[in-house]
């Protein structure tokens, strides 16, 4: 192509993709292999020491997996990404690569339930230490931060509550103090917003939802955003120092600003081993070609839902920084002006009682643990996603007793309206 | 002032022409990155002349290592520079007092300097500066799509394979 900047529809349908060099198949193969014949003992040397490029073990690496890489990549305006089994097999992998044990992090207090668990337990196993921060109180975050502090994560658009995050000016306190800032874009998707413009230095998806779109497979993503330097500070020996499992190779200075995502793969993938299938990769890459559709019709039909319940008499409140009157409505004008996104959340003037008799008498709407469908979908929160939390972190998470969350799909908007309104009169 | 800034096409010209490389600052440990390119760049079919005082006499790689650049008995069609940037000044003269002078003068990723770079560019070299020839090389090949890495190429047309398992090559000069 010439040398113009191709736009994010033609991205999403052929970044990383080309036909098959053997034979021209012109869709991406699905290779469907564990591993890779090497030509030599020679070659075979060479691929194991990072010196040549090319595939030996699907744990590691995939055909398939790597053309949704480089076309995630492309899409968020990364230098390279790595696939996983999981959105939080990529946080696992993104804080293998920075944190030692006795380090901390400091987290967003309004992320993803399962985030919040994965932060302040499972890591506390490694001796990982989350300090939550309330994302919109800048100075929250930076009194927390000390000589251990090696990074700081938030999501773009926090999930349940819908709210946008002022990321450029966390950007700027975590550049300050030589930090990386790592955001989760699964709510918004590229398509609305790139972190990485912002400031981000890695972003994470869980790509079962909105990349993938079509509710059929597990899948996660980091993409490297090529533009923390890992050296300066001595606080990242995975990227800065000689390492052993590889002979000695300094990852940043052999692979430059692509290193973060290297790490990820051949000390953490490696390693710890959440490898995605090659399936699940063919049908995300097949998911990911129509986003920009997609999105733009979940944040449409999303936009009139809301406008519609907010004015329904039994409705208490109704939380989408879509609607002109929200809270969050200026940052979402700034930083996501083609739509506040799919997910959003609202409460009935019956409180937890009506909420649950609602969800019950939905019809269209499934009631399931998942977002980013296209199909129309309902949970309540309190008794599901964010059940482990304490009622304190439920509400600061957004996602108090009364709250019921809605992912709009992608049916026609008298549909969807017209099964909320029939739950409604049920309630 | 030389700018920081390539075209695919600039690049991929170079690489396809250029057939013999010397390697500044070349070093015998196998994990070091200039190691790493060189090894690749050998697999590639170019043949490199590491350049090395400390090492000279030795081979690197299976190659001959000269003392400088005026030490190689043969042309070289470009000169690849793993030195720090402030070294590059002193490179530039060394290249420009060659009596066969290369074609190309590239500096590794980090490795810029603008002033330097002008000069030779001046006397009619073509410069290529905080970039590595193995990146570029997979970049444009396809092969580094392999490890997930962004190659920002998008083309609806076939690979170019290699000889051997898992090796492209960089399409021809279309007529
Ligand atoms: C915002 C966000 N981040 C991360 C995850 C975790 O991803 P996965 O379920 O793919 O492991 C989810 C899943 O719901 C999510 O909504």
């Amino acid at each position: 192509m010439s040398n113009n900047e191709p736009g994010f529809s033609t991205l999403a349908i052929h970044a990383g993709a080309q036909p098959d060099p053997t034979t021209g198949a012109r869709a991406t193969p699905i290779y469907q292999t564990s591993s890779y014949v090497f030509e030599d003992t020679d070659h075979a040397a060479a691929l194991f020491g990072l010196k040549a490029f090319g595939n030996i073990y699907t744990r590691i690496g995939n055909p398939t997996q790597a053309v949704l890489e480089e076309r995630i990549a492309a899409l968020e305006g990364g230098t390279a990404a790595l696939a996983t089994a999981s959105g939080h097999a990529a946080q696992l992998l993104v804080f293998h690569s920075i944190m030692q044990p006795g380090c901390n992090f400091i987290a967003a207090n309004k992320l993803y339930g399962g985030s919040i668990n994965q932060f302040g337990h499972a890591f506390k196993n490694f001796d990982w230490h989350v300090r939550w921060s309330d994302p919109a109180d800048i100075a929250s975050i930076e009194t927390q931060i000390d000589d251990k502090t090696r990074g700081i994560f938030i999501e773009s658009l926090a999930n349940p509550g819908g709210t946008f995050v002022d990321i450029a000016a966390i950007a700027e306190v975590a550049h300050k103090h030589g930090l990386p800032l790592i955001v989760d874009n699964t709510m918004a998707s590229p398509y609305l917003l790139r972190p990485i413009e912002h400031g981000a230095d890695i972003v994470i998806h869980s790509m079962t939802k909105f990349i993938g779109g079509h509710g059929n497979s597990m899948g996660g993503i980091m993409i490297d955003g090529g533009t923390f330097n890992w050296s300066e500070s001595g606080n990242y020996p995975m990227l800065s120092e000689p390492r052993p499992e590889y002979g000695g190779i300094v990852l940043h200075e052999t692979f430059g600003n692509f290193a973060f995502a290297i790490a990820c793969r051949v000390l953490g993938l490696r390693d710890l081993g959440p490898a995605i299938a090659p399936f699940n990769a063919f049908l995300l890459l097949t998911g990911v070609e129509t986003l920009p559709l997609r999105m733009q019709r979940h944040c449409d039909n999303a936009l009139e839902v809301a406008t519609w319940l907010k004015d329904h008499a039994k409705v208490d409140w109704v939380s989408y920084s879509g609607l002109p009157g929200d809270d969050n409505h200026q940052l979402m004008k700034t930083y996501s002006p083609k739509g506040a996104g799919a997910v959003f959340t609202f409460g009935l003037k019956g409180g937890f009682d009506a909420g649950v008799k609602f969800v019950e008498g939905l019809e269209l709407f499934s009631h399931l643990a998942n977002i980013g469908d296209t199909r129309s979908l309902v949970i309540h929160p309190a008794s599901t996603t964010h059940r482990q939390l304490s009622p304190e972190q439920q509400i600061a998470a957004g996602a108090g007793p009364d709250v019921v969350r809605l992912s709009i799909g992608i049916e026609d908007v008298s549909d969807i309206i017209g099964d909320l309104q029939q739950a409604l009169d049920k309630v | 002032m030389h700018q920081d800034s390539y075209s695919d096409n600039f690049i991929a010209g170079i690489l396809r022409s250029v057939k013999t490389i010397a390697m500044i600052g070349a070093s015998p440990k196998d994990v070091r990155p200039s190691n790493i390119v060189m090894k690749y760049l050998i697999a590639k079919g170019f043949k490199v002349a590491p350049v090395n005082p400390g090492h000279a006499g030795k081979e690197i790689q299976g190659q001959m290592t000269y003392a400088s650049l005026a030490d190689i008995p043969w042309h070289i069609d470009m000169v690849d520079v793993f030195r720090g940037s402030d070294a590059l000044p002193g490179i530039v003269d060394e290249i420009l007092a060659l009596k066969d002078r290369p074609d190309v003068l590239w500096a590794q990723l980090t490795v810029f300097h603008a002033e330097a770079g002008q000069r030779a560019e001046d006397a009619g070299l073509k410069v290529v500066m905080n970039r590595c020839p193995k990146i570029e090389y997979g970049r444009l090949s396809g092969e580094i799509r392999w490890s997930g890495v962004n190659s920002r190429i998008i083309s609806s047309r076939k690979p170019v394979a290699q000889r051997g398992f898992q090796a492209l090559g960089i399409r021809p000069q279309s007529k």
